[in-house]
């Protein structure tokens, strides 16, 4: 019997460690989809930004209540994660707590670590639950995650609070057990036998390893990846001023050898897709932001546009990119290639008047927590919008011709641009 | 006002120490056009030698490019550039941080390397170097003012400090609105908003930044943004209809100050 166990928690882990190599590989042949863009320099400031914003989570000190909650419920997820060892070793060899005889006194004093930090999580999950579907803040109830997005959110506040308990509860039904917190859940359990106990306490240490298990398989499919992609994408995140768009070298190029054709190359390029209409045109980075995205909301709470009413929403370009390029993956792994599905980012996934309601503030990257930028694709989009498709309001087409023949946005005429020299 | 273009300084064989970008908003826009001419009556009592491009300058090309015409952009910042380099400009201050956004951050990557300075930090050197001296009752001390964060200033080149040291060092009181700095509200006129209709909405993204301004309480707003001169006064105008606000550009408020 216990060699069954035995064999059947070995096969249960290699199997849910293998899918879940699996599907990362999948998230990381879709985010290569996008094009590409070097982001490899100045290695020194990168890593102080995954120390900073990624380790350290400093934008999420801008509020900082928030902030440690936030952290406790990350450090116990880390290092209760570290009983996770002790736990398939058990599993594996069939032993009971393999690691107390190593660690003698010191083992009661890691558990009891693990113990209150467990309880911390359960509270910080119950706060974070109740901010979520009591106290119901604006950027949770938004319409952005009708649907699917807010029952992930929830799920995984529940599977938490669900996975710390078990945890406590199992170590509370271990009869030679005294750790600090599950000592108090002991008198609940007063009226099991022994026999009682055991199961409670191996019942209660099989739901949890299976929990964990299964939570590790859900990241993939939920927002919650960002435990993960949140470290890469410090690391990559944009070093230039936040005020500097990235410079198209195709079209410089081509302005400059209309002005001097002597500079043309015989061999001119084909002209290329200006801006992006799909995630293909997007870069490797843009796609790894949308598989960052932790759906909170902080960028469409502090975005103008959004807050005074308008359609765009930062966050929900972030999960409509994500939502697209999970299409186009499942799209190439169907044909081993991507064949067009008459649908595309733009239109079919963001509107046209979501796009025009930006006002380029910056506010949504600033206060990204995972060092995402929704507007570098918002940018892209609007380039595709007015290059490609030659969409744009009559206003902008009245500035855009002003610009080219006045010299100025506004119809004047150039000849008086120092005409205030001369005014009193 | 005597204002000399780099093309007079080049004839005489000389080069000025600064060039002020005067921007499309302060030489066409009757507002902005106040503000250029404060900071001129400035430039030239604190006795630097500077020059404009006159007849000569045209659009940085920002908002095509935030609108998404990279090809308009990349023209005007072309013919700018040729322009610049032409006259072997060093130095550059503008009083609209788009012009000194595009023109710090965005032309070095087509070949137009300058040492670019916003007029708020050129302000907060002169005063610190002693250049600005101010008179002293000046009219602005001890008011209270509320500084507006402009986006391209504030998020997108991290200049908080110098418009607030500057009003500081008139004796003023500075109030600070519930968003402010890093968290700054935008006005709603970048990303080219300023040349179409607002999207349909709730409210309007200035009167949301006027009510935050009008509830600090302070005697005056300042801004360091054509732009958001215009957005703010618009919006406190629609919304503040016995108490009448002022919005001043820092440079207007150091102008009638100064000795």
């Amino acid at each position: 019997m216990a060699l069954i166990a035995e064999l059947l928690f070995g096969l249960i882990t290699v199997a849910a460690f293998f899918l879940f190599g699996k599907n990362l590989f999948a998230i990381r042949r879709n985010i290569l989809i996008g094009k590409e863009i070097n982001l490899s320099d100045q290695p020194s400031r990168r890593w102080k930004n995954v120390l900073l914003l990624a380790l350290g989570q400093k934008k999420m000190f801008r509020n900082p209540l928030v902030a440690v909650l936030h952290i406790i419920v990350y450090v116990g997820f880390i290092i209760i994660n570290i009983e996770l060892l002790e736990i398939i070793v058990d599993g594996i060899l069939g032993t009971h707590r393999a690691f107390a005889s190593y660690l003698g006194s010191c083992y009661n004093f890691v558990i009891n670590s693990f113990e209150i930090l467990a309880a911390l999580v359960f509270i910080a999950c119950v706060i974070f639950f109740s901010r979520r579907n009591i106290i119901r803040l604006k950027r949770f109830i938004s319409k952005d995650l009708n649907g699917w997005p807010r029952s992930d959110a929830n799920a995984i506040l529940i599977t938490e609070i669900v996975l710390m308990s078990l945890f406590l509860i199992m170590n509370a039904a271990d009869p030679a057990s005294d750790f600090v917190i599950s000592s108090h859940i002991k008198p609940l359990l007063k009226s099991f036998s022994e026999a009682q106990l055991n199961i409670i306490e191996q019942t209660a240490w099989w739901i949890h390893i299976l929990g964990i298990y299964a939570f590790m398989n859900y990241l993939p499919y939920s927002k919650h990846l960002h435990i993960i992609l949140a470290f890469p994408n410090a690391y990559f995140a944009s070093l230039l001023p936040k005020g500097e768009m990235h410079n198209m070298v195709s079209i410089q190029n081509e302005v400059l050898y209309a002005m001097q054709p002597e500079l043309a190359p015989t061999d001119a390029a084909a002209p290329e897709k200006f801006g992006a209409r799909d995630v293909m045109d997007l870069s490797w980075k843009n796609l790894m932001d949308a598989y960052s995205c932790t759906e909170c909301g902080r960028c469409s709470t502090a975005c103008p546009a959004n807050s005074t009413g308008k359609l765009l929403s930062p966050r929900k370009i972030m999960m409509s990119t994500r939502d697209r390029l999970e299409e186009v993956g499942k799209n190439f792994n169907k044909h081993k290639q991507f064949v067009e599905d008459g649908k595309s980012l733009l239109h079919d996934y963001i509107s046209v008047e979501e796009l025009r309601a930006c006002t380029t503030c910056n506010a949504c990257v600033e206060e990204c927590p995972v060092s995402i930028s929704p507007l570098d694709i918002i940018i892209e989009l609007r380039r595709s919008l007015i290059m490609e498709e030659s969409n744009a309001p009559s206003e902008w087409n009245g500035m855009f011709s002003n610009i080219e023949n006045n010299f100025a946005p506004w119809k004047f005429s150039p000849d008086d641009r120092d005409a205030w020299t001369t005014q009193s | 006002m005597k204002v000399s273009t780099m093309a007079e300084f080049m004839a005489k064989g000389e080069q000025p120490e600064v060039l002020f970008w005067v921007g499309c908003a302060g030489s066409f826009d009757q507002r902005a056009q106040k503000i250029t001419k404060a900071f001129a009556t400035i430039l030239d009592k604190a006795g630097v030698r500077y020059a404009i491009l006159g007849k000569e300058e045209a659009c940085t090309g920002d908002p095509a490019r935030r609108a998404g015409n990279e090809f308009m952009f990349q023209m005007m910042a072309y013919q700018n550039i040729q322009i610049l380099n032409g006259y072997e400009i060093k130095k550059i201050v503008t009083t609209c941080p788009h012009c000194f956004n595009t023109l710090k951050n965005e032309y070095p990557a087509l070949g137009g390397n300058y040492d670019v300075i916003h007029h708020t930090s050129f302000l907060q050197e002169l005063i610190e170097q002693g250049k600005i001296k101010f008179t002293d009752s000046n009219e602005w001390k001890g008011k209270s003012i509320t500084y507006h964060d402009s986006c391209y200033l504030g998020r997108a080149n991290e200049i908080y400090e110098a418009p607030r040291k500057v009003l500081e060092s008139l004796d003023m009181e500075l109030r600070e609105m519930k968003r402010c700095k890093s968290k700054g509200l935008c006005c709603g006129a970048g990303g080219a908003q300023m040349f179409k209709e607002e999207e349909k909405g709730d409210k309007r993204i200035n009167t949301e930044r006027a009510d935050e301004a009008i509830e600090t309480k302070a005697d005056f707003v300042a801004s360091a943004c054509p732009f958001c001169n215009t957005m703010m006064t618009d919006g406190i105008k629609n919304r503040d209809e016995e108490v009448k606000t002022e919005v001043l550009d820092i440079a207007e408020i150091i102008a009638k100050a100064i000795q």
